[in-house]
């Protein structure tokens, strides 16, 4: 099918296209999809900053060690392999289930809103997980290391269910409000207004709360992968997967929804499942990750873009899987620079993702002149 | 003429808003399409042109009566179903982000791609067939960010087209386009409807381009009933009068109603002269060519374009431009004689 297409099959065409007075055009017609090259590369950065994440550290472990407690699970040294083992590879793989959570619900976000700066975060779905999160931690009043620390499994599976409802209910909402709103700038504000309503709703919370649980929300407010424990991290992947799975079937109609609704469903699509689906999917990805990492910012309204701009498609077919790895790689990178290596120090992780993302941001609208325009990035 | 593609039968068009009253736009239409014609929708804004397409094209329930599609309900047909035989295109420019015009076309195979939208060989073979029929051969690699307002309608045609519709409905297509760019498409359109395999509904404001183009008109005058019929069949009835009161059957075009300003003679012949009886009627002037009295404006036909000579009661005079006929002819001849 490389050559000779036309010939290979035999297609009744509905017309028969007069032979043109112009000599026939040769040039090859393009072929769909991107530069699938630009993959393998993607994806062995991915693994190169995953090692690096887990050598790196207050402890610098070498790379043929890590490999080995990797590998056979003994190290040169016992603590070698407790660090690894314990805490950093669940770090590492929380950053990845996170950054590819946050960002395919981005690119997810950006499609069915039609707006270019929506994200879980910006349209306040991360506020109204952390709602979620506040209202169970902190009406159980249980205290601890972290603020999910002190739970058995059907605690954690409670919150990260609060997590989820939350995110979807605003979601839902603005939805439901902002599909009457034809300007992309009124949806965001929507978004802040939302946001802010949690926002008030948890300080109401906390108000009430004990100084312990407070000063936890505040540092799990920061943002962090590192507070994810083997025990959580087994209630985070399953939640995160089934997100991404849905996700993944959801290529085909956020292609048809880049021309809008309209021309979507003159195409065949049915709008009203596919909504649902989408805020399922990015209600399942916001609502977990938030429940153990946070509210994290920027990753979900930057990658997606980034993504765009590397590989010059709007293809989800292409971008989905690119925007996995991307904001795996970024949230990776993040953690990294946020535990300074060498240091004991942990940075907020939010501070770093904003540090990434205020700039690509800012790039988006400088770069077009509106908001709609910018959507095509 | 075959049996009709698409049929309403006491169609009732409109808006049926929850806890308000409904808003019926238009009631008891009852139209048929029928492979191989172009037929277009023509009616003032607010007459309801945008909702019966809408409906026609399923994306609207009816408030009464039905659509048949080869004789079935289409709004009891799946929504896949109703894609393989319903193109739409709407006015609005398409912000479809880093596509290429290939891409956006092939999105029209939608209702017939597995659940990732990946083309089959045959996907493809449609799709290329689909540029290639509506002239978008040489777009095909160049992103739709990149194209003109024309360019874009064509490859959105032919993204409809690649759905393999047995009607393509278009809401005002050339809207925003300039007027070489309006024929290209028409004449597009006309090429598509030809064949007989399908029939075009499109609406429009463009009533010239629509006289003469469309094989059969449906007239949509606000509260209605709706009038079919060919372009001057309907005009001879009256029919369009009647929807745009504005409108000269004479020379099938919109009148711009000037001040009534006096007879004025005209001698002449050929092209210069039918010019200049437009100037004068645009001008608001009666003209009459076997008026001998002044006021009378002569054509001259000498070797570098048309000339004209004004004879008026202060004399005659001589002109270079049919602006300054008109020119003349308003003013006072005591003031242009100082």
């Amino acid at each position: 099918m490389k050559k000779g297409l036309q010939e290979d099959v035999d297609v009744q065409l509905p017309l028969e296209i007069r032979p043109s007075e112009r000599p026939a055009d040769s040039r090859p017609w393009p072929r769909l999809g991107a530069r699938r090259g630009l993959f393998p590369a993607l994806a062995a950065a991915l693994l190169g900053l995953l090692a690096l994440s887990l050598g790196f550290g207050s402890v610098s472990i070498p790379l043929d060690a890590v490999v080995a407690i990797l590998w056979d699970g003994t190290g040169q040294k016992e603590s070698w392999t407790h660090i690894v083992h314990d805490i950093r590879l669940p770090r590492a793989l929380t950053a990845v289930l996170a950054g590819a959570a946050l960002s395919a619900g981005g690119l997810q976000m950006q499609t069915l809103f039609r707006n270019p700066l929506a994200d879980p975060f910006i349209l306040g779905i991360s506020a109204g997980a952390s709602l979620g999160v506040a209202l169970v931690v902190l009406g159980t009043g249980v205290t601890g290391g972290g603020l999910l620390a002190g739970l058995g499994f059907l605690g954690q599976a409670g919150v990260v269910a609060a997590a989820v409802a939350g995110a979807g209910l605003v979601l839902g909402l603005v939805l439901l409000v902002g599909r009457r709103l034809e300007h992309a700038m009124t949806l965001l504000i929507l978004g802040l207004m939302f946001g802010y309503l949690t926002a008030a709703l948890v300080s109401v919370l906390l108000y009430f709360s004990i100084p312990e649980q407070v000063q936890t929300y505040v540092l799990w407010t920061f943002g962090s992968f590192g507070a994810v424990t083997w025990g959580q991290f087994a209630v985070l992947a399953p939640v995160v997967l089934a997100g991404l799975a849905i996700a993944g079937l959801l290529v085909k109609p956020l292609n048809a929804l880049l021309l809008g609704e309209t021309y979507a469903r003159s195409m065949g699509l049915e709008a009203r499942r596919a909504r649902l689906w989408i805020i399922a999917s990015a209600a399942l990805l916001a609502g977990a990750v938030t429940a153990y990492c946070g509210p994290i910012g920027f990753l979900g309204v930057a990658v997606p873009h980034l993504c765009r701009a590397l590989f010059n498609t709007s293809d989800h077919r292409v971008l989905l899987p690119a925007t996995l790895i991307l904001g795996a790689m970024l949230a990776l990178g993040a953690d990294l620079a946020a535990r300074l290596p060498g240091s004991q120090a942990t940075l907020p992780l939010n501070a770093v993702t904003a540090l990434i993302g205020a700039p690509v941001v800012t790039w988006i609208i400088l770069r077009r002149r509106t908001l709609r325009q910018a959507f095509a990035a | 003429m075959g049996d009709a593609i698409l049929q309403t039968r006491a169609l009732g068009i409109g808006y049926a808003p929850r806890r308000r009253p409904r808003v019926e736009v238009a009631a008891d239409l009852g139209v048929e399409l029928h492979a191989g014609e172009l037929v277009c929708l023509l009616g003032p804004n607010g007459a309801g042109k945008s909702t019966l397409l809408r409906t026609l094209a399923g994306l609207q329930k009816p408030l009464s009566g039905e659509v048949l599609l080869h004789g079935r309900d289409l709004h009891a047909l799946g929504e896949a179903e109703r894609a393989r035989h319903l193109g739409l295109v709407l006015t609005e420019r398409v912000d479809t982000g880093n596509l290429s015009a290939y891409a956006l076309a092939a999105l029209g195979r939608y209702p017939y791609t597995g659940w990732d939208g990946r083309l089959s060989p045959e996907d493809e073979v449609v799709v290329r067939w689909a540029m290639e029929a509506v002239g978008a051969r040489e777009l095909a690699a160049r992103g739709v960010g990149e194209l003109s307002d024309g360019e874009r309608q064509k490859v959105t045609i032919a993204r409809a087209l690649a759905q393999e519709p047995a009607v393509l409905l278009l809401d005002e297509p050339t809207a925003y386009l300039d007027l070489p760019r309006r024929v290209e498409i028409v004449q597009l359109l006309r090429r598509l409807a030809g064949g007989g395999d399908r029939a075009v509904l499109l609406s429009t404001h463009d009533l010239d381009l629509a006289l003469r183009s469309a094989d059969r008109l449906w007239l949509l005058p606000p509260g209605g009933p709706l009038q079919t019929g060919a372009p001057e069949d309907l005009v001879l009835s009256g029919a369009f009068q009647q929807t745009f009161g504005d409108f000269d059957p004479a020379t099938g075009s919109f009148r711009l109603e000037p001040e009534p300003e006096g007879e004025v003679g005209l001698e002449g012949e050929g092209l210069p002269a039918r010019w200049t009886a437009r100037a004068l009627e645009r001008a608001g002037f009666r003209v009459d060519p076997g008026r001998e009295r002044p006021p009378r404006v002569e054509v001259l036909g000498n070797g570098d374009g048309p000339s004209w000579r004004l004879h008026t009661a202060a004399g005659p005079r001589l002109c270079a431009s049919l602006h300054e006929v008109v020119g003349h002819l308003r003013d006072p001849p005591a003031e242009t004689t100082r």
